[in-house]
């Protein structure tokens, strides 16, 4: 069985500490990366930690006047309801990374299960899951959101499941892809005359082989969802108040912006800082691990 | 040809079908009784008889999803109880609005982004090249409701360069009405369609046509104007087929911000009545016209690729 597993094309430990070289020099080299990087690090980081950093409690109405300019009691102004904006802006971070983590979480079970019966199942099946795929891409994006908010409610976990829903298909395509490819490679038919199952193919060969592009997609999908996230708190279809949300302050500061310029501005920038940062990131990870990714799909 | 066009219209139908199918079963799946919901509390049972009735909820579902497609067919979207109109009647009258908005912001989108995408690839890692390339992604990844509170924030209150809220009345006077919204929608497709036509040109250039082309000794301007750009350009028809989606994304935000009618506007506020009807509406006409600019786009990009039309065999397109 030794020779076998040398034939895939799984990394051995002297290859991995070579490639992650490889990536760290290539990764220098990439500034908008680094400063990608850097952005992402810092909001995680804010939104962990975001407790030990708010000066006010964040949904206390009333510590301070209404929409006052910033000052040093109050770092970023305060809201309508003399709320604290700094509070809320640091606090406001986990939302959208929560909404991310779940929505690509479960968007990428489902879209690997899928893939994997789309690829290995048979042609009739393959057709109909395709069929599917393409149609959950043809629904209009924000106005489908809009649909299921109507339906389910508004709340974070009809976004969540909506982001999951229209998400998916891109994940599945890719596994259905590579998922082929290997059915019909000479290495997979030499293991399988070897008498290996259907599960040491998918667990030796297909998964390792697709989680790499499926990361970087995956990354290259949290701008859009935090985007997402923001634009239906910003129409009062996200988060419920008192609940501190980039976009729901967003809204807040357009609802008082002849009164104040300060909510729109504390609450735009981290939006704008976290769909660079994370936009900059994801294009670096795919520059250099894998150029030609999403021309197929 | 041919077969390829009529492989993809049936491909099309064929989305449309389950998508319809889809959303109807999205609407039955909403829980407790539809009529009731849409009636409220004081609904009377006769009243609610009455809608169940003309809603056809009192048939076999077979019956109701058959209605359904039928009624699909005649272009009717069903009927809305506030207003007692029918629904495609308040759809259609708002989709110019959103349809307008969309068609300048691309336009100027393209008008802009094709010049930079071939100037970034001639004179590649100049210093334009090099600042655009960041600036691209950057507007690319900004999401365009933030770009459309800033700029209202910016040049209609501050300055008070433009007008905020409206459409104007007139063609000049909706233009200028136009500026912001189609700004916020525009911008991002700027950096992405640049970018798009930078890395075709790129790729294009390099090709033994152009190479040749050069030996004669022909300017680079003509060179790229006359022989490149025609094929440069072909992505990007592809991408303004499937963009759709995403314009029309940005619309409602835009309309929201800049309050504007539109199917935007339409939606959001159906969605806080809970007006089932319109925003079922609005969903099957969208994606109506996703389907179909897909579909479109695709035959245009067969049509001038004859590669891509061997691509519709079994799932690779």
């Amino acid at each position: 069985m030794v020779s076998v597993e040398a034939i895939g094309p799984e990394p051995n430990d002297a290859m991995a500490t070579g490639a992650l070289r490889t990536f760290l020099r290539q990764f220098r080299n990439n500034r908008t990366g680094i400063l990608g990087a850097f952005l992402v690090v810092l909001i995680a980081a804010t939104a962990v930690f975001a407790p030990l950093l708010v000066t006010h409690d964040p949904i206390r109405i009333m510590v301070g006047p209404r929409l006052a300019a910033p000052s040093l009691d109050y770092l970023l102004g305060t809201d309508q309801l003399g709320r604290d904006t700094f509070s809320r802006i640091i606090m406001g971070g986990r939302i959208p990374l929560l909404v991310a983590f779940a929505s690509l979480g479960s968007s990428l079970a489902v879209g690997v299960v899928l893939g994997l019966i789309a690829g290995f199942g048979p042609r009739w099946l393959d057709n109909l899951l395709l069929l599917i795929f393409d149609t959950i891409r043809s629904f209009p994006g924000i106005i489908f959101a809009l649909a299921i908010i109507a339906l389910l409610g508004p709340s974070l976990g009809s976004i969540i499941f909506v982001i999951a829903i229209t998400s998916m298909p891109i994940y599945a395509r890719l596994v259905r892809t590579q998922a082929q490819a290997l059915l019909g490679s000479e290495y997979i038919a030499a293991e399988r005359s070897l008498g290996a199952g259907m599960t040491r193919i998918l667990g030796v060969h297909v998964l390792p082989n697709v989680i790499g592009p499926l990361l970087i997609l995956v990354s290259m999908d949290v701008p859009a969802v935090i985007a997402v996230e923001a634009g239906l708190s910003f129409l009062g279809m996200g988060v419920r108040p008192p609940t501190p949300d980039w976009g729901a302050t967003l809204n807040d500061g357009y609802s008082y912006i002849n009164q104040t310029p300060w909510l729109v501005i504390a609450s735009g920038i981290p939006i704008v800082l976290a769909t660079l940062g994370f936009t900059f990131l994801g294009e670096a990870l795919r520059d250099i691990f894998d150029p030609t990714l999403r021309k197929d799909l | 040809m041919w077969l390829y066009l009529v492989k993809r219209i049936i491909l099309a139908i064929a989305n449309i079908a389950i998508a319809v199918t889809f959303l109807f079963l999205m609407i039955r799946a909403v829980p407790g009784d539809p009529a009731a919901v849409l009636l409220g509390t004081r609904a009377t049972p006769e009243m609610k008889a009455q809608l169940h009735e003309q809603m056809g909820l009192d048939k076999p579902f077979i019956v109701q999803i058959a209605t359904f497609f039928g009624g699909l067919l005649h272009g009717d979207l069903g009927f809305d109880v506030f207003s007692q109109r029918a629904v495609a009647d308040i759809v259609f009258e708002q989709l110019p609005y959103t349809l307008e908005l969309i068609l300048v912001s691309i336009l100027w989108a393209v008008l802009v982004a094709v010049p930079l995408g071939c100037y970034s690839a001639m004179r590649r890692n100049s210093l334009v090249d090099q600042v655009a390339g960041v600036v691209t992604v950057a507007t690319i990844a900004i999401p365009s409701f933030v770009v459309a509170v800033y700029a209202l924030l910016i040049f209609a209150v501050t300055l008070r360069w433009l007008p905020a809220i409206g459409v104007g009345i007139g063609f000049w006077d909706g233009l200028i009405y136009l500026i912001l919204p189609a700004f916020a929608i525009g911008i991002g497709w700027v950096g992405y369609i640049s970018r798009l036509v930078r890395a075709s040109m790129l790729e294009i250039l390099g090709e033994n046509h152009i190479r040749m082309a050069r030996s004669f000794g022909i300017s680079e301007w003509r060179i790229i104007a006359r022989y490149a750009l025609p094929l440069a350009i072909l992505p990007t028809v592809t991408i303004l087929g499937v963009g759709i989606a995403w314009l029309l994304s940005s619309a409602v935000f835009i309309e929201v911000v800049f309050a504007r009618p539109g199917i935007g506007t339409l939606i959001v506020n159906a969605v806080n009545t809970r007006n089932y009807p319109i925003v079922m509406g609005v969903v099957l006409v969208t994606t109506f016209l996703i389907v179909a600019a897909t579909t479109l786009s695709d035959v245009v990009n067969a049509f001038l690729d004859p590669r891509t039309r061997e691509k519709l065999g079994h799932g690779k397109r």
